[in-house]
């Protein structure tokens, strides 16, 4: 391990996971890969939903990659900043929901 | 990108105004050392060293670097500063070789053509040779920039023009930023206005392409999903219909090289070209079935290596002297600039070639 635990060189040397582990790596690509083709959704759409889960993620790989996808099909910074916003609005409800857990558990013991 | 400038390299004085300061950078650096590959190497892996013309089917003749836009990403350094302008009497000596050429297309390119003084006459004369396809690249903003152009959509009609237009995003913001204030809805009235008289309908024999380049430092996406993105916007906010969008990367060569380097982009650009290459795109890159013609009548592999002064390798080098079975038979110059056209689906001045 070098100084950095992340190295932007590191990401494309991602497809080298599949070397140690054939059949697997394989397969998570060919997944991928699909999962990333137009469809019901498009490219472009796919590749927003993709940079906001980077983020709430907070996958360095996965951010530089996304930014640089979004802007090759056209996304605006507008647009990527509210993907972002989404992602962190499920993100923070994601925890803020449960306060409710929490509510629960106090209204029984202390209430 | 960077905030944009309203001078070209040539009226700053830059050093990347000379050609070969740019082809310096170009051959040294992570290419000298060898941390990345030659694109001579890279092409004669798979026995395309040196590189042959096919066919010539585009003669493209660029009629003056004079331009009312001052774009941030122009190979071409043109600008309102820019005086190189085609003569009549060089334009004549095209017309001889647009009669007897073997060529299918005659592209038409700048700066802005359509503010050559001779620019008129020479369509009229240029559409009686019978060429299938005869392009002329427009600016679109040139059609509102004084009354004199008011009328070049009925012009180009009237010779049956087929109109190659710059149009880098569906918004405002993208687009003026990368080719100045106020370009994006003069744009957007120009298209309507070529719209109005027949151009780019779905059935309409006047063709109207759009052409996108990416407004910084990172390759275009895929060109029939741009294509889509661009139609639906377009005729959802403005109503404007066109037939095909050409998805164009660009070149570290001129302003787009000035950006790269000023903006600390450069090696990682370069990276991304070289990772990006596509051996089948070599099979098609434009400079194997194209013609560049300068204003000044030399004759060069691409409109590219027009910018970076490099000639054709042939004993045929100016137009006067034109004689299109040895030019044939040249070999292609080629520098580490091509990267741009190999990359991805390739690129080319009609867009993707692979």
């Amino acid at each position: 391990m070098d100084n950095n635990y992340y190295d932007p060189k590191d990401l494309k040397k991602f497809g080298d996971i599949t070397e140690w582990s054939e059949e697997l790596g394989t397969k998570y690509f060919d997944y991928y890969g699909k999962v990333f083709e137009e469809g019901a959704l498009t490219a472009r759409e796919k590749a927003l939903i993709a940079l906001a889960v980077a983020h709430t993620e907070q996958c360095p790989y996965c951010i530089d990659a996304y930014t640089v996808d979004c802007l090759k099909r056209g996304v605006t910074k507008e647009q990527m900043m509210e993907a972002i916003h989404v992602g962190a609005a499920i993100k923070s409800g994601a925890t803020l929901v449960h306060g409710v857990m929490m509510m629960n558990k106090v209204n029984k013991l202390d209430g | 990108m960077t905030k944009l400038k309203l001078q070209s390299l040539h009226k700053r004085e830059s050093e990347l105004a000379y050609a070969e300061r740019q082809l310096e950078i170009l051959s040294n650096g992570i290419f000298k050392s060898g941390e990345l590959p030659k694109f001579k190497d890279k092409i004669a892996e798979i026995g395309q060293s040196p590189l042959k013309p096919k066919k010539l089917e585009i003669l493209q003749i660029n009629l003056g670097y004079m331009c009312n836009q001052v774009c941030s990403h122009c190979h071409v350094d043109a600008g309102p500063d820019r005086k190189e302008i085609m003569t009549r009497e060089t334009m004549k000596q095209c017309l001889e070789v647009i009669k007897n050429t073997g060529a299918h297309t005659l592209d038409l390119t700048g700066g802005a053509p359509e503010m050559n003084p001779d620019f008129r006459w020479f369509v009229e004369e240029a559409s009686k040779a019978g060429i299938e396809d005869f392009i002329v690249r427009s600016n679109l903003t040139i059609i509102r920039a004084n009354k004199k152009y008011h009328d070049l959509p009925e012009f180009f009609k009237k010779h049956n023009v087929h109109v190659v237009s710059s149009m880098p995003h569906w918004t405002k913001g993208k687009t003026d930023k990368q080719r100045g204030d106020g370009v994006f809805d003069k744009s957007i009235k120009a298209l309507q206005e070529l719209n109005a008289v027949g151009y780019g309908l779905p059935d309409s024999r006047l063709r109207l392409d759009l052409v996108y380049n990416p407004s910084g430092a990172f390759l275009p996406g895929d060109q029939t999903s741009m294509e889509k993105d661009f139609k639906k916007a377009l005729q959802e906010d403005f109503g404007i219909r066109f037939h095909n969008l050409f998805a164009i990367t660009n070149l570290p060569i001129s302003r787009f090289l000035d950006y790269l380097i000023a903006s600390e982009n450069y090696e990682d650009y370069m990276y991304s070209l070289v990772e990006a290459y596509n051996p089948t795109a070599v099979e098609n890159v434009m400079c194997r079935n194209t013609l560049s013609i300068s204003w000044d009548g030399w004759l060069y592999d691409c409109d590219f290596n027009q910018m970076l002064g490099l000639k054709v390798d042939s004993k045929i080098k100016h137009i006067k002297e034109y004689n299109e079975d040895l030019l044939n038979n040249r070999n292609i110059i080629i520098s580490q600039h091509c990267y741009g056209c190999t990359a991805g689906a390739g690129s080319s001045c009609q867009g993707s070639v692979a």
